[in-house]
């Protein structure tokens, strides 16, 4: 299997105006993040909201660039590219978004959104760029006679699918995926879900999809990528992180998927607090506040993103939750 | 990786001519969309009656409209008693035809409210995609350009333009395109900051698109509803500022027939002459009326939410 997204130390700040006379305060939306995906793969970002989810999607897809650290889709490094090399980039990369209320142009009609990509980045004629559009739409479950349809016309997750096709059109290599399913209802989200897989095991794209949804991501991920505010928690297969979770943070946010049955040896995890401000982020780990096992080093020293067996941890003491 | 798709599109060819017959054109579904609003459509009528007698006033219009009848100054409409079917609507304080003057007044009127529409619509379009589309660089010094111009009294300032310029017609539809022009940058920023941050923007961002393609063919057509009821409304106003600018001896010079000129010329004989007064008045208000009800069909026809699903 080949990698084709390499994100390395991968950082986006954000300078805020305080005030006239306050100067600047920095945000540390994504701090540090690194990571590989492999063609065919789905990395499952989870966090809670402000944690860096959404910064990271942005700067994957090339709408932002990176404050620091470097990223490289399918051997080329974006950061420095040409013009050139962005154009083929931004084919590379596509995104579906959360809202499929907002992701479709409504004065457009499908087919012509469904064909937009193919008409601004190939040089098909009209007619083939057509029979690829209705190729693809019957792909993803629409009907032949959808193609002249305005987006007001669909449900939700009718949209969501024709949001996943347009993201399709140029076969990308990387699709970022944030929170594809929030905004539908229960029983369409499967739905959309084994949409999302067929889609990938044709074209062997590489998905990182972004969710908060843990049910959700245990269906689809293959890595799981833990955040907490801009930082990496814990990365790793998707078995080990549900089976044995080592970061405080993890098992807190597993303990906390509700269940029909709940185990009543295993006392749900309570974190107290709120996720911190970033502008003012704690010393030491950014969890400690809130983490049950924090000690004295916890608010003292950073704990380094460290290999533990299968997967990443930044905890000091990873070691003691094996 | 392109086999599944060139296989299935093998088989998609005949449904896919099969459904553009039960599609009708954009044109039709335009139309269709239109005349389906009755207000809509009503307006339309009114207004292919007044370009027609714009386009043919010299073989509509029953007299002269300059010519002088002395013997019949102030002659009331042919309904009121003293009226003859000589002069249906009446003539004014010079003995000229009313109904020919109105006839031959649609066509300075019609030309400088259309002009002056569409010479303050296109640029102001552009200001605003410009100050929404760069809101650092070019929005502030945009806006605030057009907020000095907004601070001027809207007359003042087109009497300020047409004195600069000269007196004439083509002066005064340019005075009255500045002066509207604040309005449409306005309207277009705000619509454009608005529809910038919504997800489909994006997207047409990572498909590639241009900067002028998004600007035209993504943003703009989102943003077109307020522009269609500004644009409909200050047609009315381009026609009253016109005859205000006539009324100071700016505009269209007497005796040269215009709707605005006849209403503020003949201010002085509404209590003995009603009608000199009202009948142009009430033209304006008809067809202003007509644009409006136009604009509003337009606008519905125009927002694919609100036409009925095919």
């Amino acid at each position: 299997m080949s990698v084709v997204l390499t994100a390395r130390e991968l950082t986006r700040h954000y300078e805020v105006s305080r005030g006239l006379f306050k100067g600047h305060a920095l945000v540390r939306a994504l701090n540090g993040v690194s990571f590989e995906l492999e063609a065919g793969k789905t990395l499952a970002v989870v966090g809670e909201s402000g944690c860096g989810k959404s910064t990271l999607a942005r700067a994957l897809t090339l709408i932002e660039e990176p404050s620091s650290g470097s990223l490289k889709i399918a051997g080329q490094e974006v950061t420095g590219a040409n013009k050139a090399q962005r154009k083929q980039l931004r084919k590379d990369v596509q995104m579906v978004f959360q809202s499929p209320y907002a992701s479709l142009n409504p004065r457009q009609k499908i087919g012509d959104q469904l064909a937009e990509p193919l008409l601004i980045n190939t040089n098909l004629s009209k007619a083939e760029r057509r029979e690829k559009v209705q190729a693809m739409m019957q792909q993803v479950g629409l009907r032949p006679e959808h193609y002249q349809r305005y987006p007001h016309m669909f449900s939700g997750g009718q949209r969501q699918r024709i949001a996943l096709a347009r993201a399709m059109m140029l076969q990308p290599k990387v699709l970022v995926a944030d929170e594809p399913t929030s905004a539908l209802d229960v029983s369409i989200q499967a739905q959309v879900l084994n949409l999302f897989m067929d889609l990938q095991q044709e074209f062997n794209t590489a998905y990182v999809f972004i969710s908060h949804n843990l049910a959700v991501v245990r269906h689809v991920a293959d890595q799981v990528l833990v955040m907490y505010l801009g930082r990496p928690a814990e990365m790793g297969p998707k078995e080990d992180i549900y089976n044995k979770p080592l970061h405080p943070y993890t098992q807190a946010l597993l303990s906390a998927t509700p269940t029909l049955h709940p185990d009543p040896l295993k006392p749900k995890i309570k974190i107290a607090g709120e996720l911190p401000n970033p502008l003012n982020p704690p010393s030491g780990c950014a969890f400690h506040k809130r983490c049950p096992h924090a000690t004295e080093r916890c608010a003292r020293e950073v704990p380094a993103f460290r290999q533990v067996e299968t997967r990443q941890v930044a905890c000091h003491y990873a070691e003691q939750f094996l | 990786m392109t086999d599944p798709i060139t296989k299935s599109a093998s088989a998609m060819p005949p449904s896919a001519v099969d459904q553009s017959l039960l599609y009708p054109s954009p044109y039709s579904e335009f139309w269709q969309a239109f005349a389906r609003n009755k207000g809509a459509f009503a307006g339309l009528l009114f207004m292919c009656l007044i370009v027609f007698c714009a386009l043919f006033a010299p073989w509509v219009a029953p007299h002269t409209p300059s010519e002088q009848y002395r013997d019949f100054l102030l002659t009331p409409p042919v309904w009121l008693e003293g009226g003859t079917w000589q002069f249906i609507l009446g003539t004014d304080e010079l003995g000229r035809d009313l109904l020919s003057r109105l006839i031959h007044g649609s066509r300075l009127s019609l030309l400088i409210g259309l002009s002056s529409v569409v010479m303050s619509l296109i640029p102001g379009v552009l200001l605003g995609l410009l100050a929404g589309f760069f809101p650092r660089l070019l929005g502030p010094s945009i806006m605030r350009l057009m907020d000095v111009m907004l601070a001027l009294p809207s007359l003042l300032l087109a009497v300020a333009i047409v004195a600069i310029l000269g007196p004439g017609l083509i002066n005064t539809v340019i005075a009255i395109a500045i002066v509207s022009l604040p309005s449409y940058v306005r309207l277009t920023r705000a619509a454009v900051m608005g529809e910038l941050n919504r997800d489909y923007v994006t997207a047409a961002r990572l498909a590639g698109a241009s900067l002028p393609r998004l600007m035209f063919i993504t943003v703009l057509p989102n943003c077109m509803a307020p522009l269609i009821v500004q644009a409909t409304l200050s047609f009315s106003s381009a026609i009253l500022d016109a005859a205000a600018l006539g009324f100071l001896g700016l505009g269209v010079q007497p005796p040269t027939p215009e709707w605005g000129t006849m209403l503020a010329s003949a201010r002085d004989y509404i209590e003995r002459a009603w009608w000199v007064v009202s009948l142009p008045g009430l033209t304006i208000l008809l067809s202003v009326l007509a644009i409006n009800l136009m604009g509003d069909g337009l606008r519905d026809a125009l927002d694919p939410k609100l036409k009925n699903a095919a």
